[in-house]
């Protein structure tokens, strides 16, 4: 079973973000950049499955810029086997993105996709259930356990208030929630193998969907600043301050 | 422009996040019909058309909508929307579900929990864990919108709206409900709850955190929320992580016990109208925006806030 990882690039979670004076986005330059948390969980889930002998193959896909293959190459040392990056230096939105997987999943005829639930920088969360909508496929968000057998797979998700187990067939679009495993760190020699597994670069051209913008971002600000309080020196003082507040 | 609003409900009643919803619908047009999709949720229909400013509510029936699933809700939703200009959903587990597959399928860009409209094209919406905000505008002929009720009032009571009955096409083949195990608990929802109490790694343990967290919480009314550290290490249920990639709640109340205040865990508690962190670490970042600190070993500040709040008369 050959299985596709979307993973994106983005700022480090431990960066601390900081929008520009001229409220175009935010400074991206000159700092670290890391792959998306939850693009690690999918990739280390599909390296399980591939270490269970359910998966055969494992592709890491990502759309970005140049750079970009230095989260391919992150996917590749925990065990990915080949990447695609699709080189662009423009801000895509999830609609685009999902429109280039699917014609990427068209080429590589995965059975399964596993992928984050969210990327760190935009948010969004939308990205698989889009593609799962293009593709005509079911989806399985949120996933804190997936099980692959009989051309199914059983999918624990985390819902509101608790948890929900969904069988999709395959091929299915699976996102991933934090609690789905701990990503492994690559050790030296697979870093070093990495280097020599195969990344395709193409360009977003090369698949002919329609990537033009249907947002325009008219500004990036900052979120108004919560002025720190008070330390108090006891339980009874911070009931005291509570009832004053009215908050009691 | 006519508007959908897409409703949560437990078949009795609409939730509040509905409530919040309709709100930010209204900020859009003055004709926002509410979908309420169940089994067996007719008084929930009824609900939905006794809140003020409804102008219909639809009515749907079928097992998949029960469950949530986006397959069906995509099958049900995306017809309707040849009579709508924009589909709106709380931005809970269920609504980003099942959103952007309703986005793809009409192939628009999604506008992912807006804090704010500005008008008809221009929202607001957090990125980056709420460390920046960006304002959009979009040129989509149709919005699919999920909306952070959090920055959202609810919409009262006061309408009679009409209840208009409308089928489902048959559910997909392809996903079968296996089950589900919710939580059942007289604590009110995280999500929008008044007060909350959360705990964090110090608790060290599941029963420390079950022992500690949640009588505090039941003194309060409160409900409990958690970080990440707490979820991950089994003290609490996941559904209890408050933060980028957990609920966002912006309760009257926040209290929070043992949290050290990382930048996710902010990004979900930070717009609460009074924080009170309790931490032993007097540099603990949680105390950066807390209004009323309290640096003390947990274990006996606890006990303490639990005599002082009975004293108070609670
Ligand atoms: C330098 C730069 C600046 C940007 N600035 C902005 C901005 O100011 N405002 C804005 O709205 N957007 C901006 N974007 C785009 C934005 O960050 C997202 O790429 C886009 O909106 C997708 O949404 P998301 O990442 O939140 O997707 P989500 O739906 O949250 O992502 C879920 C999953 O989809 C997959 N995925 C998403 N994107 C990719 C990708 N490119 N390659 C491979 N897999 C992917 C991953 O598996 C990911 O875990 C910028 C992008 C770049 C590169
Ligand atoms: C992709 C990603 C997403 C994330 N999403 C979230 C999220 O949604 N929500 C979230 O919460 N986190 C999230 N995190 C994790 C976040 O970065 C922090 O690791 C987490 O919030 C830390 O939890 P904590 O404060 O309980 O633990 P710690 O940071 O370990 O803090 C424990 C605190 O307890 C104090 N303490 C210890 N003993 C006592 C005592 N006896 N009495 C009083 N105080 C005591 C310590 O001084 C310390 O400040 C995310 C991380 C990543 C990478």
């Amino acid at each position: 079973m050959k299985v596709l990882v979307p993973v994106k690039r983005v700022i480090d979670y431990n960066v601390k973000v900081r929008v520009k004076p001229d409220q175009t986005g935010v400074d991206l330059a000159n700092v670290k950049m890391s792959m998306n948390p939850f693009c690690e969980i999918a990739v280390e889930e599909a390296v399980r499955l591939k270490e269970k002998g359910v998966a055969t193959e494992i592709v890491a896909v990502s759309i970005g810029p140049q750079q970009a293959q230095e989260t391919i190459r992150t996917a590749l040392a925990m065990g990915a086997d080949r990447g695609i990056l699709i080189q662009t230096d423009d801000d895509l939105e999830p609609l685009a993105v999902a429109k280039l997987l699917k014609a990427v999943i068209g080429e590589e005829a995965p059975e399964l996709v596993l992928m984050g639930k969210q990327a760190i920088d935009g948010d969004n969360n939308a990205t698989g259930q889009m593609m799962a909508a293009l593709l005509g496929w079911p989806q399985a968000t949120f996933a804190s356990k997936v099980e692959v057998a009989d051309g199914k797979a059983t999918v624990t998700r985390e819902i509101d208030g608790g948890l929900q187990t969904l069988e999709v067939a395959l091929p299915a679009i699976v996102t991933a929630d934090l609690r789905l495993n701990e990503p492994r760190y690559a050790s030296l020699p697979n870093i070093m193998k990495a280097k020599k597994k195969p990344i395709d670069v193409k360009s977003t051209s090369d698949y002919g969907v329609d990537v033009s913008p249907r947002l325009k971002v008219l500004k990036v600000t900052e979120p108004p600043k919560r002025a720190g309080g008070i330390k108090v020196e006891s339980a009874e003082q911070l009931v005291g301050k509570l009832k004053e507040a009215g908050v009691l | 422009m006519a508007v959908l609003v897409v409703a949560e409900h437990d078949n009795a009643s609409v939730k509040d996040a509905t409530n919040k919803t309709i709100t930010a619908a209204l900020a859009l047009s003055s004709d926002v019909d509410v979908l309420v999709a169940g089994l067996g949720a007719g008084a929930a229909a009824a609900s939905a058309a006794g809140i003020a400013g409804v102008r219909k509510v639809l009515h749907a029936e079928g097992d998949a909508f029960d469950q949530g699933v986006a397959e069906a809700v995509e099958g049900l939703v995306v017809p309707l929307m040849a009579n709508y200009d924009a589909v709106l959903f709380a931005a809970t587990a269920t609504g980003k579900n099942a959103a952007p597959r309703i986005a793809a399928a009409l192939d628009v860009s999604p506008i992912s929990e807006i804090q704010e409209v500005v008008n008809a094209t221009t929202f607001v919406r957090p990125i980056y864990a709420g460390n920046a905000l960006e304002t959009i505008e979009t040129s989509d002929a149709k919005k699919v919108i999920t909306v952070r009720t959090t920055a959202f009032a609810a919409a009262g009571a006061g309408g009679s709206a009409a209840v208009e009955t409308v089928t489902a096409g048959a559910p997909s083949a392809a996903v079968t409900f296996k089950g589900a195990e919710i939580v059942k608990s007289d604590r009110p929802e995280l999500a929008g709850a008044k007060r909350v109490v959360s705990g964090g790694r110090a608790m060290g343990s599941a029963d420390e955190f079950h022992n500690v967290i949640e009588p505090l919480a039941d003194k309060l009314g409160a409900a409990v929320g958690a970080s990440r550290a707490a979820v991950d290490a089994g003290y609490a249920p996941n559904d209890y992580q408050v933060g980028q990639t957990g609920k966002v709640v912006a309760p009257e109340l926040y209290v929070a016990v043992g949290i050290s205040g990382a930048i996710q865990h902010l990004a979900g508690m930070k717009d609460s109208k009074v924080i009170v962190a309790i931490n032993k670490d007097a540099d603990a970042p949680i105390f950066a925006i807390a209004d009323y600190g309290l640096v003390a070993d947990y274990k006996s500040a606890v006990p303490e806030l639990m005599g002082e709040l009975a004293k108070a008369g609670l």
